[in-house]
């Protein structure tokens, strides 16, 4: 039987970044990258096939593909890698958003080098954040991810840029700081009945860490992990930062960097310490409903269409974690599918408001309109991609936002349902704001002479629209084969929460 | 029973015409996409009338039942609750299959005629082929989550449609007002499905609606505020009926929707969609009826209020195409009456079977006026009826047909109106007076304002028009067919097809209700035509007496007015902007304010750092100094 | 011999000579001096170093092998510190410490 080994996940971005020190040539640069992440990306597909070939073949491992290396023998450090259905879901998102964020940036012009090498060592953080199983290296792997941001937003970045990066590392920096005193009080609490201590996730998660410790970890790692995922009120970073960021970036950072901080909740906060997440939720799931309609409140009143998506995103992102705090199978397998689904959808919004910019030099919605007419490729992806976050069926925002509503309204304390009724009026909002860009933007005539000289999508941008689209429209319509695959994973984790 | 697979391609055919000619936009020729998109739903047509004929009449046995023809799992949320897309088979569908199929086909075959040379010909035909797949998905729906998708998709489908003419500052405004308010009353809509399924674990209406099924025969749920949690639910999912289906106060995006093309409004906002609001409280009836009655007289209070509401506006409307919207809105809101006012099984049911038998008729005749609509404004080139009269010398089968169906919806024998409305006024008699007489009353404003409309236009005095012709056959055909749809459609026996329980029962014709329908509704008609046969002065005076009671209606009783003050008043300016400010100042400005004081304290004590390196090394050598002394004296050995 | 000659001699002579490098650093600005007045210092250090070994641990060799290394590591650390002088020189003309300022804070 032939088995995946994982490790290729990191070599090739690893090869890729080897590539782009050794060409000379600017364009090369990019063409190095493209080609790295095709095979990346379908590598990810073979990922994705062999992990269900797997499961279909009976395999009910907790973890498939498991390797395990010592790496830091004194403290149990050790490389233990491995994926299950979520990790496999998210990584199959980061392959996809990568590969259309490179083609959505291929006319970047300042330091191609540079950039694309940036861009590709922040990717290997993400591909080894989502296969490593020890939360020391998964620490190293998030913060690999975390800290290039500084340097893409700050020198390739628009508008005040430099305060922007330096407001979201020092945020992000400042949660990382929380979350590493959490990941070592689990790895102190690892062995309750004495033994070696770990950072093995699938180790502690058969133990019971003691409920004291939980009680004091747990919300260190909830909010050093939400603040990632833009958890009120330690949003304020995204807005500024993803105004500011260009546009692969800004994909890549909604898209994927986001959701590394609802898979950490997932895996570390309620995986390892599941009843102090049992007796908090409630608490944090005030902020979280909060953040939910907040977000949508504020993208309302915004002009810039990137701070309309930040704020969006703010609010769809407080869905994943509204969905992960609601402790049952249905919301937490409609938080998984949300993060994938939010990943494609606001990659997409993020890519095409960077096109729209590359053409207008404008992102105020008041200063354009009726762009239907002269870029119709963009202007229809620009539509498909807001009634994807509105959540229309058909499209992958409605399958991921009906489980998290179902499963959170079938919770039975009042209260949540109570918060429930208060997040699905999140919607109706998402309509508000979407339409209105649409309405603005895209319809009526164009009132700005330019832009009536304006060009549709060239050939790269088609394929970074392109391959997010199909994706979106893929997991809305058919969206069985994913769910079942998150849902098989979400097993042991049910099983630690009852 | 039978073998009902084959409806599987009524669906299939729509989506695929959709798919296609979407997909491949831009590239096919535009009379290329009509022609698959009519194939498709003539298909869909010949198939749904073969499905009525199959249900109906080759059906053996005494009763109507639900038949799954077709279904699989779609979507699984937990080890229970499990969506499924399924093809649900029982008389309402079947006869929401004929009416959607024809009257989308009659619209498909008029809009080669009407569209032609508009820039989105190819563009119309595809959406109008996702409406109808949406449209018939809807109706086939087995379970409340499947007829939720479909909802919100032929939300979007009048959405793209009424936006058709995207360059129209007024249509795009139109489009993104009826999907907000749609939107915001489907979310009513979603919160009522999460309820049911809370207390059901299942969204299949098989189960949901079992007469004999644990949530009718028990009482689940709390109390709150003096109804039940199932009443409270049953009203939400309501909400959302009266959202699709404009009631009161959901019905101002309607006749703003009259910006799309006018096949459109014939199709999807007098037909076929609005009703859907209908076809909801139709599905769940059952639990309405048995389990929620509360809910059914909230529905029928709705239903009776918007019916008069809309007719008192559209007696002053002066735009065609705004006339027959708020006719619509009218009729929708009899039909919804009668389900309130209907009781469940035999002869109770007469409502339900009423209201469904003008759901039917209203879909002939109501599509029949808007589509001679949009012939008289293709022939015209306005909406204004100050700029016609005297049209029945210009267009004489617009007009014939358009008289049928004008004397249908005011109720005339032996037009199929009068026959479904005496039913509803038999049902309202039979359960509650006051709204038999709000019925009554509305009747005969339906007959005037029609007739108002039709002596204004038809008669009157000539204007002057360029080059006004006939309307080509593409259009007039389907009008001929709608016509003699709307002469026929009441004659057929429906409370032997669509009742309450599949049980067929008998009605007898009711005479004390049917002559003084006659009589107000001809009251109307003599009253439209003394005043606007021949224009005189005589209505301006009228008018003018009535005074503010006049303009309030003109103006709509400014419902639009209290919308938009709720809506940029309190929640973009007293919750929004409140919101932005926040967070920009309070959230926002916490985080700047920490950065700003490390920023400060650091400033403060830089000089330390003077970069000299004399002061290093001095600075170095007293700490060693002191150290060592340190060390030497005072360290304890 | 040498045993003649106290260790206290031997340690005032290096005592001398590291405040002499000492006060060197402290006083003068021209880098080279500033420089020779480390190499002063560690010179002061390596007599420390060779004669406490020679007089206290005579059969052993760490102090030897230690000013060794300090003689190796002040080359070294001199070719470094000259090449920084001469970039230096060539950029701003001057090798007088007060006048490094491009850096500062």
């Amino acid at each position: 039987m032939l088995t995946y080994n994982l490790n290729i996940l990191l070599l090739v971005p690893i090869m890729t970044l080897a590539g782009i020190v050794l060409v000379k040539d600017t364009r090369n640069a990019r063409i190095v990258t493209a080609i790295g992440m095709s095979v990346q990306l379908l590598l990810v597909f073979v990922l994705l096939y062999m992990y269900m070939a797997e499961r279909n073949a009976g395999n009910i491992d907790e973890v498939l593909f498991y390797q395990d290396f010592t790496w830091y023998e004194s403290l149990n450090i050790r490389y233990s890698i491995g994926v299950d259905g979520i990790a496999v879901g998210l990584i199959v998102l980061t392959g996809i958003v990568v590969f259309a964020g490179v083609f959505a940036s291929w006319l970047m012009k300042d330091l191609v080098k540079e950039f694309f090498f940036w861009l590709i060592l922040l990717v290997t953080g993400v591909f080894g954040f989502f296969i490593s199983l020890d939360l020391f290296i998964m620490f190293m792997f998030f913060e690999l991810a975390v800290i290039p941001m500084y340097l893409l937003i700050g020198i390739w970045g628009t508008g005040p840029k430099e305060y922007s990066a330096m407001k979201l590392t020092l945020m992000l920096m400042g949660a990382s700081a929380i979350l590493l005193v959490g990941i070592l009080g689990i790895y102190f609490n690892s062995a309750p009945d004495g033994g070696a201590l770990t950072f093995n996730i699938l180790e502690i998660s058969k133990v019971n860490i003691p409920i004291d410790a939980q009680r004091f970890f747990f919300p260190m790692v909830f909010v050093g992990f939400g603040v990632i995922s833009a958890l009120f009120p330690f949003h304020t970073w995204s807005p500024d930062g993803h105004a500011s960021a260009p546009t692969a970036v800004s994909m890549l950072h909604a898209g994927v960097l986001m959701k590394l901080g609802g898979y950490g909740v997932l895996k570390v906060a309620i995986y390892l310490l599941p009843d102090a997440a049992s007796e908090m939720a409630t608490f944090f799931l005030i902020f979280v409903t909060i953040g939910v309609i907040y977000g949508a409140l504020s993208a309302v009143m915004q002009r810039d269409l990137k701070y309309i998506n930040a704020y969006s995103s703010v609010s769809h992102v407080g869905l994943i974690l509204f969905g992960l705090l609601m402790l049952t199978k249905t919301a937490l397998n409609g938080a998984v599918l949300q993060m994938i689904s939010h990943g494609l959808i606001t990659a997409l919004f993020f890519g095409l408001i960077g096109m729209i910019y590359g053409r207008t030099h404008t992102r105020m919605v008041s200063e354009m309109s009726g762009l239907l007419k002269v870029m119709p490729f963009l202007s229809v992806a620009y539509v498909i991609a807001g009634l994807a976050s509105l959540g229309m069926p058909g499209l992958s925002g409605f399958v991921a936002e009906l489980p998290i509503f179902v499963g959170a309204f079938s919770h039975p304390e009042p209260f949540y349902r109570v918060i429930t009724v208060i997040a699905i009026s999140s919607i109706v909002v998402a309509a508000v704001y979407i339409l209105r860009v649409i309405a603005k933007m895209l319809m009526e005539k164009v009132k700005e002479e330019a832009n009536n000289k304006l060009t549709d999508a060239k050939w790269y941008e088609k394929i970074s629209v392109i391959s997010l689209l199909l994706f979106i429209v893929a997991i809305g319509l058919v969206p069985f084969w994913l769910s079942e695959m998150i849902m098989t994973s979400l097993e042991p984790i049910i099983r630690r929460l009852n | 029973m039978g073998n009902y697979q084959y409806t599987i391609w009524i669906l299939i055919l729509p989506f695929a015409a959709f798919l296609f000619t979407g997909i491949l936009s831009g590239k096919l020729k535009p009379s290329f996409t009509a022609a698959i998109s009519i194939g498709a739903i003539g298909i869909a047509t010949v198939l749904s009338y073969f499905a009525a004929i199959q249900y109906f009449f080759l059906n053996a046995s005494e009763s109507y039942t639900a038949i799954e023809a077709a279904s699989f799992t779609w979507y699984r949320l937990s080890d229970t609750l499990v969506i499924d897309m399924g093809i649900l088979i029982d008389s309402i569908s079947v006869m929401m299959l004929v009416v959607i199929t024809t009257v989308s086909l009659m619209v498909h075959i008029y809009s080669t005629g009407y569209m032609k040379g508009d820039d989105g010909y190819a563009r119309y035909f595809t959406f109008l082929s996702l409406f109808s797949f949406a449209m018939l998905g809807l109706v086939l729906a087995t379970n409340l989550i499947q007829i939720y998708v479909f909802w919100e998709l032929v939300g979007l489908s009048s959405y793209l449609l009424i936006g058709h003419y995207y360059q129209k500052p007024s249509a795009v405004a139109a489009a993104k007002k009826a999907f907000i308010v749609t939107r915001f009353a489907d979310l009513g809509f979603l919160i009522g499905i999460l309820m049911l399924s809370y207390y059901t674990g299942t969204f299949s209406f098989s189960e949901i609606t079992d007469p004999n099924g644990p949530l009718i025969t028990q009482t689940i749920g709390g109390v709150f505020l003096g109804l039940s949690t199932l009443t409270w639910a049953m009203i939400l999912v309501f909400m959302g009926g009266a959202g699709k289906s404009a009631m009161f106060p959901f019905h101002i995006w309607l006749p703003d929707a009259m910006e799309g093309p006018t096949p459109i409004s014939a199709l999807i906002h007098a037909a076929t969609m609005v009703v859907a609001g209908v076809f909801l409280v139709a599905r769940m009836f059952t639990v309405y009826s048995l389990a929620a009655p509360e809910a059914l007289e909230v529905i029928a209070f709705i239903g009776a209020f918007t019916s008069l509401f809309a007719a008192l506006i559209a007696i002053t409307q002066t735009d065609i195409k705004k006339i027959l919207a708020y006719s619509t809105i009218s009729q929708i809101g009899y039909m919804m009456m009668a389900l309130g006012v209907s009781g469940y099984s035999g002869e109770a049911g007469l409502g339900f079977t009423a209201s469904m038998f003008h759901l039917f008729t209203h879909a002939f005749f109501k599509a029949l006026l808007f589509l001679g609509a949009g012939s008289i404004i293709h022939a015209v080139h306005s909406n204004e009826m100050k700029d016609m009269g005297n049209l029945r010398k210009h267009l004489p089968a617009t007009h014939i047909t358009f008289l049928i169906a004008t004397l249908a919806i005011s109720g005339i024998p032996p037009f199929s109106g009068f026959f479904s409305k005496d039913e509803i006024l038999a049902a309202a008699y039979a359960s509650n007076k006051l709204y038999f007489a709000v019925e009554y009353l509305v009747a005969g404003l339906t007959a005037f304002y029609m007739f108002r409309l039709y002596f204004k236009v038809f008669w009157g005095k000539e204007r002057t028009y360029e080059n006004i012709q006939e309307s080509p056959a593409s259009m007039t055909i389907p009008l001929w067919i709608l016509a003699f749809g709307t002469l026929f459609a009441g004659f057929l026996p429906f409370s032997h097809l669509v009742t309450t329980d599949g049980i067929p029962f008998d009605t007898h014709f009711h005479w004390n209700i049917a002559l003084p329908s006659v009589g107000i509704a001809l009251a109307g008609i003599f009253i439209a035509a003394a005043l606007y046969k021949k224009e005189s002065a005589r209505s301006q005076k009228i008018a003018a007496s009535l005074g503010a009671f006049y303009s309030v209606t003109k103006e709509k009783f400014y419902v639009d007015e209290i919308y938009i003050f709720i809506t940029k008043k309190i929640i973009f300016n007293l919750i929004s902007m409140p919101v932005v400010w926040f967070d920009r100042h309070i959230v926002d400005g916490f985080m700047n304010l920490t950065g700003n004081t490390t920023v400060a304290l650091s400033f403060r004590i830089r000089k330390f750092q003077s970069g000299n390196i004399h002061q290093y090394a001095l600075v170095f050598l007293t700490g060693i100094l002191i150290a060592t002394l340190f060390y030497l004296f005072y360290y304890p050995n | 011999m040498i045993e003649d000659i106290p260790l206290s001699h031997i340690l005032i002579v290096s005592t001398l000579i590291f405040f002499i490098g000492v006060y060197g650093f402290l006083t003068r600005k021209n880098m080279i001096t500033m420089l020779i007045s480390v190499e002063l210092v560690l010179n002061a250090v390596n007599i420390n170093f060779v004669a406490i070994n020679r007089y206290l641990y005579p059969e052993r060799l760490e102090g030897h092998f230690f000013a060794l290394f300090v003689i190796g590591i002040a080359a070294a650390e001199a070719a470094v510190a000259i090449a920084i002088f001469i970039n230096l020189y060539r950029n701003i003309r001057s090798i007088d410490v007060d006048e490094v300022t491009e850096m500062k804070y």
